[in-house]
């Protein structure tokens, strides 16, 4: 299965970007990994290590009985959202599905709300009643945290119909994976997106399983960034391990969208290397795969060597950023353990207005 | 300091398992994100991660140990800088259970629902659904006064519930920019049944949006827009293909707002012809009024007269939430005197006393009036003055114009097209019971479509819906005529 999965023609890191014009002609391949200054890899870094610091956080909590139900983690998947976001300005909106936490928390959502919602308490972003799947912050444009597989794309092409029609020059990013890809819904979305030329980027992580479900057993089209070729929508597969050529495909999709042009499609080629939800049992890709994954393409990774490697860091100076992330996790933490669950009366509220 | 690594759960209901293998032995120095060992349960497997850095000083729970009870210490591991040995002797007693955490409830305790239920002396009393009130409480019952609505000696015009329909929309969208209307041939075409007739003359393109044949799509966009604060009427030619956009109505229209803990709430309107028309079938024939009745977090209006119909569109496209707005085709043509105001509103979640009586009270909604309002003629003629209840909003229901009505007449009748299991009679009935028992002089007796597709047949189409006929024999019954 893992063998097959890889035959399906996923780029590895460092690969380059393909892209996908909305004629279905193959423009060639995309200049190699752009690089990043100093600035934009400490940045990038670091949001990275928050992300994965707080989901290592999250599995241990839920191990521990604080965090119930399903709990999604975005382990292995960082540099998709941090590089998207590296590319956003300040009014653009984002909208994902159930495993959200990591666009959360790089669209600036304060960690302890979120920890304290996944306990279900009363200083959560929702205050205890959403859980995992479902936060929102009208400040941060985040949109939710999404329990229905799918749904989010349309209500993200929703979003940028509403930029479109206040003439806000916002881009909505509308993020879903390679299971969702496979809703009827996504197409109709597709469908109005470029009729009426909506500010709106589909982001599909490919991390290659749906479920249990490897993308090659699933889906009759794997090359994602296809998938719009049909309604005239551009398409790129991007190395989604790789943040700066995540930043960079970011850019050219925002700008197509932001420029009146309607929808584009990246493929952000990803992985997860946590189960599906917490009670995964791995039975469908091997150890080997992930332990590979790891190891050679691993986004935070590589940002890190180019940290000790071009811009000369020193293993204290990433220490103490390291140091400095565990303590807002484990604020995060202290808060969602010690806070209390939400007043009785919070059963009644917030049905209606 | 020496951190203990415990014994996680794979979920909220898995209280042991096996530590099958150890990836790291003692002394081995780990770092966040090192697989430093496997569970297993019946069901799954798992990988214990290290989230700290440090040494493993010692394991405490060796390979293959079977029946390790979650949030067991399973091994030490001394942090930076500290000495192994010492933190390896430092084991404690078993760490207490997680803080204020709970057992998850078991599937069977949440069908039961009794999950997490604050105790019944602590929940908040709810207007009408929570226990029933004392009989002393109830003789306060009092029907809601629907002709305060109209000021006195306004001018009445007559108009058909289509044109009063349009009339309310250009209205709000003439206030409001932020309303438009989208669906499919709303614009060009001028609506399938010509409710939005006129409106992209007036108000252009931009703002009366012809969508493609695409209703969980375009049900979704409109929700999303709702979110951003935009006021979308989203119509669907029927409520019949609105079934392919439930889901957005439901799990991202209604729920959202209390899922976001109120940050974010859908302002839309979702409407259109709902019921039966007449010989088009099983699939264009069904009546959804008991259905979306059900949702906590939606509104749910189903007008009869012209001008409820506009009085409560207005209403319904100013109102914060998400409103299920459900009209009628066979009633679209008919007309009904409308006042004639510059900003004419109904407030949504009264009822309406339409026709005054003391023998029965007879409720009923939508198309379901014309049934209601030809029987209580029938009956005047037996002597029997029926008080016929137009509910106009279904959800939340006006119990206390049902309840106070009921206590007048001791007897009660509901009328829908909708099917007889779990419908809005029921739903009646059982408040009456709760609310008003003990001033039943009979059972209520529900009219309703039968339990049935809807055949194409004409006889037999006609034999599937109510008739004027069973609601004066379920009136008579009711009086023990």
């Amino acid at each position: 299965m893992a063998v097959a999965a890889r035959k399906a023609g996923r780029a590895g890191a460092g690969a380059a970007n393909k892209t996908t014009s909305g004629k279905g002609s193959n423009r060639g391949a995309a200049p190699n990994s752009p690089q990043f200054d100093k600035n934009q890899d400490l940045s990038a870094y670091n949001d990275m290590l928050l992300i994965r610091r707080f989901e290592e956080k999250s599995g241990q909590m839920y191990g521990m009985g604080l965090i119930g139900g399903f709990c999604h983690l975005y382990i292995g998947q960082e540099a998709v959202v941090v590089g998207m976001q590296m590319a956003t300005k300040d009014g653009d909106q984002v909208i994902t599905g159930y495993r959200d936490h990591g666009h959360m928390l790089a669209c600036g959502m304060d960690a302890k709300g979120v920890m304290a919602e996944l306990t279900g308490r009363r200083g959560g972003l929702s205050k205890g009643k959403g859980g995992s799947m479902h936060m929102f912050s009208k400040e941060k444009h985040f949109y939710g945290g999404h329990g229905i597989v799918g749904a989010q794309v349309s209500l993200g092409t929703g979003i940028a119909f509403a930029n479109h029609y206040r003439e806000n020059g916002n881009v909505c990013l509308t993020y879903f994976g390679d299971g969702a890809a496979n809703q009827g819904q996504v197409y109709e979305s597709f469908n109005m997106a470029q009729l009426w030329k909506l500010p709106v980027v589909y982001v599909i992580e490919n991390n290659r399983y749906a479920m249990g479900t490897a993308v090659t057993r699933a889906s009759a089209q794997t090359d994602f960034s296809k998938r719009g070729l049909s309604f005239g929508i551009p398409g790129e597969q991007v190395d989604g391990m790789d943040v700066r050529a995540v930043y960079a495909a970011g850019q050219r999709a925002i700008e197509h969208a932001r420029s009146g042009k309607g929808p584009y499609i990246l493929e952000m080629q990803t992985y997860r290397y946590r189960g599906h939800s917490m009670s995964d049992p791995a039975k469908y890709r091997t150890k080997d795969e992930v332990a590979r994954m790891r190891e050679e393409h691993d986004p935070i990774e590589q940002v890190r060597r180019r940290l000790l490697e071009s811009w000369k860091l020193s293993e204290d100076e990433l220490k103490a950023m390291d140091s400095k992330v565990r303590e807002i996790v484990n604020e995060a933490a202290e808060f969602a353990t010690h806070d209390p669950e939400p007043d009785p009366s919070e059963l009644y509220t917030d049905i209606l207005l | 300091m020496a951190i203990d690594i415990l014994m996680p759960a794979l979920s909220p209901t898995m209280e042991q398992g096996k530590l099958a293998k150890w990836l790291k032995k003692e002394g081995d120095q780990v770092k966040p994100g090192d697989v430093l060992a496997e569970i297993e349960t019946d069901k799954a497997t798992m990988e214990v991660e290290a989230i700290d850095e440090g040494v493993l000083a010692k394991i405490l729970v060796s390979d293959g140990t079977d029946n390790v009870a979650v949030n067991t210490p399973i091994a030490i591991l001394a942090g930076e800088g500290e000495d192994v040995s010492s933190a390896a002797s430092s084991a404690k007693a078993p760490a207490a259970p997680a803080p204020e955490a709970q057992p998850a409830p078991t599937p069977d305790m949440q069908a039961e629902g009794m999950a997490d239920r604050p105790a019944p002396d602590q929940r908040p009393q709810q207007a009408d659904l929570s226990t029933p009130a004392a009989p002393s409480v109830i003789t306060n019952r009092t029907s809601y006064n629907a002709m305060a609505e109209i000021p006195e000696g306004t001018e009445l015009v007559n108009m058909t519930v289509r044109e009063a329909l349009r009339d309310a929309m250009a209205e709000e969208m003439r206030k409001d920019d932020k309303v438009f209307v989208m669906g499919e041939e709303v614009a060009e075409y001028q609506g399938a049944y010509k409710v939005t007739q006129g409106l992209l003359q007036e108000f252009g393109a931009k703002r009366v949006i012809d969508t493609p044949i695409t209703e969980h799509g375009f049900a979704g966009a409109g929700v999303g827009a709702a979110f951003t604060g935009l006021r979308p009427i989203v119509e669907f030619m029927t409520f019949n293909f609105a079934m392919q956009a439930i889901d957005q109505i439901i799990n991202s229209a209604a729920k959202t707002l209390y899922m976001s803990g109120g940050q974010l709430g859908a302002p839309i309107v979702f409407r259109g012809p709902n019921g039966a028309a007449a010989r088009v079938g099983a699939q264009h024939s069904q009546d959804f009024a008991a259905w979306y009745s059900q949702i906590p977090g939606l509104k749910v209006v189903s007008p009869y007269t012209a001008s409820d119909a506009k009085g409560l569109l207005k209403s319904a496209i100013r109102d914060p939430n998400p409103v299920v707005f459900l009209e009628n085709e066979i009633l679209y043509g008919q007309s009904f005197p409308v006042p004639k105001l510059d900003d004419f509103t109904v407030p949504i979640g009264k009822a309406r006393i339409h026709r005054e009586g003391k023998d029965v009270t007879i409720v009923s909604f939508s198309i379901g009036m014309t049934y209601a309002l030809k029987a209580a003629e029938e009956l005047a003629k037996e002597g029997i003055e029926a008080e016929v209840i137009d509910l106009r909003t279904i959800r939340p229901m006006d119990t206390d114009t049902i309840v106070a009505s009921v206590m007048k007449t001791g007897r009660c009748v509901t009328v829908e097209e909708g099917y007889p299991q779990s419908g809005v009679g029921t739903e009646i009935a059982m408040r009456i019971m709760e609310n008003a028992f003990d001033y039943l002089d009979a059972p209520v007796i529900r009219v309703t479509g039968k339990d049935v597709p809807m055949p194409y047949a004409a006889n037999l189409e006609k034999l599937a819906l109510p008739s004027v006929a069973e609601v004066v024999q379920a009136a008579k019954a009711v009086c023990y005529r």
